[in-house]
């Protein structure tokens, strides 16, 4: 609990990282909602951008920022510092701290995410996720894949510096084939095959059609859920303490 | 009563053998010394003594414990400060004694440990704005903070300036008074001759000797060499005369007299039976630095 306790402070010191996973997609939402007038006119299907597109992008953008950058810069940090080391010494085993780690990681997530919902309601009038305990499962799931990545970013990692660089080269496809820049739907049926398996694409999908009230597709569940398996499973083996 | 117990040690990596052939032991309450230069397996040595480190021979045993088998029993009896090991930037004095103290059962007083290690004042300091002396301070108390039997401490003033390396010094004297155990590792032969009361000397992962300093320095001859000016004209023979003495040589007005034991006071005794002064004395004796020299054929730094 005090480690917790303390990683979370911690945390907070480092209140730049907060920006990015907190207040970009929480800006991004009201700046593009706001500035371009397509974002709240109602499409085909009668549903405005804001509603649900936007609000699960973003949360895949803050979910993406926290595995991808902020997971290897912390855990290869401390590798490198030898803070892992040290608690090696104690009778706490130093997963605990990774453990913790994550558990922040997706609380930080959970509350970016509430943000953009509030914001969403108060300022478009966009509606909750209407299929809430799907879209908490899928957020649960996706976050847990998306940083079982991160965490073998950080174990492939050979030093501190050269972490965000990788998680960048990794950040950037998978926001592309999220849906980031070329919604799914326009997507050309090649690419949007890609961006299915692409653990991004299926995730950012599923956000959306649980908010909007709809089930999520067992196709995209079992890719985002093997990701996970995958991942953590190759984290696991290829962790290093030091 | 044995508290460590290494034999026939050895760890391979894959590109060199760090460790080749160790075996010691450390005796309760003593503080012990694993003196040897860089890349002599010190490091690597406390590292499979901590159950850091798997060995790949030879056996370890602390307080009775494998550390192989027993590391979960073992982080409640050894404490290790690690050679260059950080904590987070931004972490509080107290806030890392606190967090490290909450993962023992039983700790020590966290408060009391800071003002002992001399940073009662430093406990609202971020990591980073400490000194390294004040690092390394910090490095001993968590080190200490679950109450350990004993202490492993790697390199602790490597990089301090001499103030703080003789306050460190200080500051480990009164943790053995307190009846912890410390394994001091270092390089510097001034250290382990100042602290420790036994010490092996280890080179390209083997033990050339093991024993006291004043012992390992016996070993190699352990000649001391006085030299000084006597007050009045003296007989060769009448200092030649005292078993400690070996030899005794002129060099212009000064007398050099060679020999072992107790040769200060004997040789001073006879001169002032004789009413003779020694003026200007000097006493030289062989260092551990020659002692490692004769013993392994290399500087030690």
């Amino acid at each position: 609990m005090k480690l917790l306790l303390v990683e979370t402070k911690l945390h907070l010191r480092e209140w730049p990282f907060l920006l990015f996973t907190v207040g970009l997609p929480v800006a991004l939402l009201l700046v593009l909602g706001l500035s371009i007038p397509d974002m709240t006119q109602p499409g085909a299907s009668g549903e405005r951008a804001v509603d649900t597109q936007m609000p699960s992008l973003m949360t895949l953008l803050s979910l993406l920022t926290l595995a991808c950058s902020v997971v290897p810069a912390v855990l290869t940090g401390y590798r490198e510092q030898g803070v892992l080391r040290r608690m090696s010494t104690t009778p706490v085993h130093p997963a605990r701290l990774l453990g913790v780690q994550l558990l922040i990681n997706l609380v930080v997530g959970a509350v970016t995410t509430a943000l953009l919902i509030v914001t969403g309601s108060l300022v478009f009038g966009s509606a909750a996720p209407r299929q809430w305990v799907g879209f908490i499962l899928v957020f649960l799931l996706g976050s847990a894949a998306l940083q079982a990545i991160g965490l073998v970013i950080a174990a492939l990692a050979p030093n501190a510096k050269v972490a965000p660089g990788i998680g960048s080269a990794v950040m950037f496809p998978l926001m592309f084939l999220g849906g980031m820049w070329v919604p799914r739907d326009l997507m050309p049926d090649a690419l949007r095959t890609v961006s299915d398996y692409s653990v991004a694409g299926p995730f950012a999908q599923a956000l959306r059609d649980t908010w909007a009230g709809h089930a999520p597709q067992t196709a995209h569940l079992v890719v985002v859920g093997a990701a996970l398996l995958i991942f953590s499973g190759l984290a696991v083996r290829l962790f290093r303490w030091e | 009563m044995k508290v460590i117990e290494v034999r026939n040690l050895r760890k391979q990596y894959p590109d060199h053998l760090a460790v080749d052939d160790v075996s010691f032991e450390v005796a309760e309450g003593e503080i012990f010394g694993i003196l040897g230069p860089n890349g002599a397996g010190k490091t690597t040595t406390v590292e499979c003594v901590a159950g850091l480190r798997v060995p790949d021979g030879g056996t370890v045993r602390v307080a009775g414990l494998d550390p192989q088998l027993n590391r979960g029993e073992l982080r409640h009896v050894l404490g290790m400060q690690l050679q260059s090991a950080a904590l987070p930037e931004k972490i509080k004095v107290w806030e890392a004694m606190d967090l490290y103290a909450s993962f023992y059962p039983d700790p020590a007083d966290w408060s009391e440990l800071l003002e002992r290690v001399g940073l009662g004042g430093k406990r609202d300091t971020a990591f980073k704005k400490l000194s390294g002396g004040q690092r390394q301070r910090l490095s001993v108390a968590l080190a200490l903070v679950g109450r350990p039997r004993v202490a492993v401490l790697d390199e602790l003033t490597t990089g301090l300036d001499p103030q703080a390396r003789r306050d460190t010094w200080e500051l480990v004297e009164q943790v053995r008074d307190s009846g912890v155990t410390i394994v001091l590792v270092t390089h510097f032969m001034e250290e382990a001759e100042r602290l420790c009361d036994r010490l092996a000397l280890i080179d390209a992962g083997k033990v050339a000797a093991t024993d006291t300093p004043a012992g390992l320095i016996a070993q190699v001859g352990g000649e001391q060499r006085l030299r000084f000016r006597p007050s009045a004209p003296v007989d060769d023979a009448l200092l030649r005369a005292l078993p400690e003495v070996r030899e005794v040589t002129r060099s212009g007005e000064q007398l050099v007299v060679s020999g072992t034991g107790n040769l200060a006071p004997a040789v001073t005794l006879a001169l002032a039976q004789h009413g003779v002064v020694p003026g200007d004395l000097r006493i030289e004796q062989t260092t551990l630095d020659d002692a490692f020299l004769a013993l392994t054929g290399r500087k030690l730094s």
